[in-house]
């Protein structure tokens, strides 16, 4: 079963309670999703880190029912 | 965990091949767009690779997962060290640091 944008958005939020999440329905099929993540842990994280720390989040969804997940993460701007 | 006989493999792999690409298909035949878009993109820049497909062998898909922490494929290795999968392949090329971090490394030969 697919996963829906609002249960990607709590399961980020609930390990990063400061960030901004922004996810798209890429396909509007619930499988293709882009998400944009913005949170101050992700400061001084390489990219790799910073995708690791939301996969985490995401508890092992991500590459099993979460098939298609376009990434992007940055910490906020001063 | 760290017993498990594939890492060895992609330990050598990733030892003897300055650059590799672990992947969906073949860098000629990929079998998933966002293999095919990684490919597209070191073709592009005109870094040798050597692809590495995964479709080929289960232990080895799952065992890359494991290696690198990473859920997903493809995975892209320089020099030894993981790099990242397809989305940060995209962003370090659009804002130019894939061709950057090459050059450095000294696997890009081409002008």
């Amino acid at each position: 079963m697919p996963m829906n944008a609002s249960d990607i958005e709590r399961m980020i939020k609930e390990k990063f309670p400061d960030a901004t999440v922004t996810i798209q329905d890429l396909r509007g099929d619930g499988d293709h999703y882009a998400a944009h993540v913005i949170s101050a842990a992700f400061k001084g994280k390489s990219r790799v880190q910073q995708h690791q720390m939301v996969y985490q989040a995401l508890r092992g969804n991500m590459g099993g029912v979460l098939h298609a997940l376009a990434l992007q993460t940055a910490p906020p701007e001063d | 965990m760290s017993d498990n006989p594939v890492f060895d493999r992609i330990k050598q792999d990733i030892n003897d091949n300055q650059v590799v690409l672990y992947m969906k298909g073949t860098p000629v035949f990929p079998q998933c767009g966002f293999s095919a878009a990684v490919v597209q993109i070191l073709s592009h820049i005109g870094v040798k690779f050597k692809g590495i497909d995964v479709l080929s062998d289960p232990s080895l898909r799952d065992g890359i997962k494991q290696f690198s922490d990473w859920p997903t494929i493809p995975q892209l290795y320089v020099k030894g060290e993981f790099i990242g999968g397809c989305d940060i392949v995209r962003e370090m090329f659009e804002t130019g640091e894939l061709k950057e971090l090459l050059s450095e490394k000294g696997v890009l030969t081409a002008a």
